[in-house]
């Protein structure tokens, strides 16, 4: 028993305190390089090191002495993949009490060990969007995750430059429309409590800018203002589902009326209206589906909505939705938009740098540069092509998925007892 | 009597030609007489006559052949009134004939045709334990009459939560396979009146015997989904208890029981590689599909039913990802074709390129698995159906 201990606590001093120790730089040599930011390199370098990159360049880049240097010839790197939508995480968000949840926080509800994050990280997902929801007017907060080796919700989280970790999860359309309980039954009557809501949140605003930091003079603490009030900061980002052409331009009209960001989501009928979508300086995440329909707002689901939305110069991201597409096979997106006549650039783009500006993060990740968070995914060959697979990915300097691992390979592909239990033990012991 | 011009005399010169009939035919050429495959062979053996209409491709193969599907009873607004795949009022219902609820002009078969799906297994779906009838169609036509190819396939079966979540009665699995033996057991005894030589000793007519009565006398096959370890093992059971003709369907375990679904004889339509890994699904394994055909077994990929978005999958596409899980690259392009085409027993009029074989066909700019690739033309019948790359 003693023994056991006693080796416990030595393989927490070799395995547990790497992460915090300086290490030694770790040097990606000889793949093409899509560093997102500029043109791709062929026969790349990429340093990486204490979880930054501290280099990208091509083959004449300097190389550190102590440095460990890792042959990836004829390999394809990309920065992590960033999954502006998806419900991984085993969280939900408001319930049925209410229509509008700005005070629930889906933060609250996360499992952190959730096995469903080998999923993202076999489809070379290192960011994702957590969202709350769904089937209310406002579902609550969402929160962005890395997909770290994580024991807490903290452990996940990833705080912007504006300071939150979250955005605020919207809908309208069919989704938040029901016939029982505090919601709406109207088109009409959706867009009228959001506003209501907004009104309410202007008001408390207010009251803030008018107690001009003195704390006797502050409106009572209100969660839900609370929120709101990041929101009309510009704080918060406004995440909203919508489908319909005409949905899109309520959510658009409402934006602009309350002066708040927005991210429009899945956006099926963008391609109607993806000049106005353009135009309004909105962001769009759009989702690719093998087949249109499944419900009435799907039903003109275009896989052109990629190309649409290049050509008018919306920031476009895309996104899973898991369960909805399976995180694993996020990067095929990409290349079905491409078919239907999206630039490559924008579609890698589009799996990367355009959704980090959804959630503020593009400071920190995005595209391989000095100074970003070193995560990235190694692939076997072409982006674009059916036949290549995700080798690695990597997280802050960490490898958090490889291929050529027994387990990880049982996360890409299923099987049994692979993805039945929260409790599964997963350990990457090789840092 | 007017000149028949319905159907134009066709040649496709193609790059590569997967016949399914052999090696794949490098710079070959198909010329189709009267809505038939005519001759098929290399652009040297095959000469073009004059008077044929040409079309070229990078790649052509048999028009796709989808082994399991809802479409046409499932519609693509998933609301009710177009999703006729489950009846609820009963779990045992073989009665219930998908030529009474398949709608040929339903918007998914355009799009499964226009992603070169040309034969599709369909009819009642998942979520029963017998949820009615399947049928065999062309996707290309306005009725029902012009359509079919099979009035009358299979019954299809659910083991397992798929069924149980649907009623009160069966609540588990066991009950479900306790129910099944107790009609066909019903079916057996009905089958013996009905063949005594005194038609007086004949039983009243009943629908749902006479459907099961032709599953026992071999006319029919039984689509049974199992996906769990208990329920792949209890269909194979059925089979041997009852000696019915049995296509395993979705078989999400499947790779635990390999030799076993060989040794049974068992024919097998295997879940969409990218399925949805969720209740009885969630120890499925995208290299299922690969090891099965490894292993000598003919895997039918399929559509499968889908209950929300995306309300259809497209087989191609599946059997693409198969490929990249490891499938060999010829076994998912017979998984697609001529597999399911024999265990819907057509295969003498589908599922490859072969003189004297319905002429359809799909062209396509490039590897049929690849993302970049489009379908360009869907030739049904020796027409085109489908003319616009996508």
């Amino acid at each position: 028993m003693k023994h056991k201990l006693l080796a416990l606590g030595m393989a927490c001093l070799l395995f547990g305190g790497t992460s915090l120790a300086q290490q030694n730089p770790k040097v990606f040599k000889g793949a093409t390089i899509h560093t997102v930011s500029g043109d791709p390199i062929e026969n790349g370098v990429l340093i990486v090191q204490n979880g930054k990159i501290t280099a990208v360049g091509d083959a004449q880049t300097s190389i550190p002495s102590n440095a460990e240097v890792i042959d990836v010839s004829g390999k394809v790197i990309l920065p992590g993949l960033v999954d502006t939508h998806t419900h991984l995480g085993e969280g939900s968000g408001g319930d049925g009490s209410s229509a509008l949840n700005p005070d629930v926080r889906i933060y609250d509800a996360i499992n952190a060990r959730s096995d469903g994050f080998h999923r993202a990280l076999a489809g070379g997902i290192t960011t994702v969007n957590a969202m709350p929801g769904s089937g209310h007017l406002m579902s609550g907060q969402t929160v962005y995750l890395k997909m770290r080796d994580a024991r807490t919700i903290d452990d996940l989280i990833v705080t912007n430059r504006e300071g939150v970790f979250g955005g605020m999860k919207m809908a309208n359309g069919t989704n938040p429309i029901r016939t029982m309980g505090p919601f709406p039954g109207t088109r009409a009557k959706s867009a009228a409590m959001a506003r209501d809501l907004f009104v309410k949140a202007q008001d408390y605003k207010s009251k803030v800018e008018r107690a001009g930091g003195d704390a006797t003079k502050m409106p009572e603490r209100n969660l839900q203002m609370e929120a709101m009030l990041e929101i009309m900061e510009g704080k918060r980002i406004v995440h909203f589902h919508t489908h319909r052409h005409d949905d899109i331009m309520t959510a658009i009209r409402l934006s602009q009326e309350f002066d708040f960001r927005l991210v429009l989501h899945h956006v099926s009928e963008a391609w109607k209206v993806a000049e106005e979508i353009a135009k309004a300086g909105v962001h769009a995440s759009i989702i690719y589906l093998d087949s249109p329909g499944g419900k009435l707002e799907a039903v003109d689901l275009r896989p052109s909505n990629g190309r649409e939305l290049e050509k008018y110069g919306a920031n476009v991201a895309f996104h899973t939705d898991d369960g909805i597409s399976d995180s694993r096979f996020f990067i095929r997106q990409a290349a079905f938009s491409v078919k239907e006549g999206m630039s490559k650039k924008a579609a890698i783009e589009a799996l990367t740098i355009a959704g980090a500006r959804m959630m503020d993060l593009d400071d920190r990740i995005g595209t391989l540069d000095n100074g970003k968070d070193a995560d990235f995914i190694i692939l076997s060959g072409d982006p674009f092509s059916v036949y290549t697979r995700v080798e690695q990915t990597w997280v802050e300097g960490q490898k958090r998925f490889d291929l050529a691992n027994p387990e990880d390979r049982s996360f890409a592909s299923g099987g049994y007892d692979v993805y039945r239990s929260n409790m599964h033990i997963h350990y990457h012991l090789e840092n | 009597m007017l000149p028949m011009l319905a159907n134009a005399q066709i040649a496709v010169k193609a790059e590569t030609i997967y016949t399914m009939e052999g090696a794949a035919i490098s710079n070959g050429v198909i010329l189709i007489r009267d809505g038939k495959i005519q001759q098929v062979g290399t652009a040297a053996q095959v000469n073009i006559p004059a008077g044929y209409e040409v079309h070229e491709a990078k790649v052509v193969t048999p028009g796709l052949v989808d082994g399991h599907s809802v479409v046409g009873l499932a519609g693509i607004l998933n609301a009710p009134g177009d999703q006729d795949q489950l009846e609820r009022s009963s779990p045992i219902q073989p009665d219930l004939r998908a030529i009474d609820a398949y709608n040929a002009r339903e918007a998914l078969v355009g799009y499964v045709r226009s992603q070169g799906v040309t034969t599709m297994h369909t009819g009642h779906g998942t979520g029963a334990i017998i949820s009615g009838q399947t049928m065999v169609v062309k996707t290309v036509g306005e009725n029902i009459e012009e359509v079919t190819l099979v009035p009358e396939k299979m019954l299809a079966m659910t083991l397992g939560t798929m069924t149980t979540s649907n009623f009160s009665s069966p609540g588990t699995r066991a009950k479900v396979i306790a129910m099944l033996r107790t009609e066909l057991l019903k079916a057996q005894s009905y089958l013996k009146k009905m063949e005594d030589s005194d038609p007086a000793k004949h039983p009243a007519r009943d629908l749902k015997m006479e459907a099961l009565a032709k599953l026992l006398k071999g006319e029919t096959k039984a689509l049974i989904t199992a996906n769990t370890a208990s329920d792949i093992q209890a269909a194979l059971r059925l089979k041997e208890e009852f000696g019915f003709k049995l296509v395993l369907d979705g078989a999400a375990e499947a790779y635990n029981f390999i030799e076993e679904i060989k040794a049974s004889g068992a024919e097998v339509t295997i879940h969409p590689t990218m399925a949805r890994s969720s209740g009885d699904m969630q120890n499925m394994n995208m290299e299922t599909a690969g090891k099965l055909a490894q292993a000598g077994i003919p895997v039918s990929l399929q559509s499968g039913f889908e209950a929300y978005v995306p309300k259809a999958r497209v087989i191609r596409f599946e059997a693409a990802e198969a490929v990249k899980f490891g499938m060999d690259y010829n076994e998912a392009l017979k998984s697609i074709t001529i597999n399911p085409a024999k265990i819907l027993g057509l295969e003498a009029r589908v599922g490859s390129i072969k003189a004297g074989k319905d002429a359809d066909l799909v062209l396509y700019d490039g590897d049929p698995f690849e993302y970049l690739t489009n379908v360009c033309i869907v030739m049904i019948n020796g027409k085109v159906v489908e003319s616009q790359c996508n």
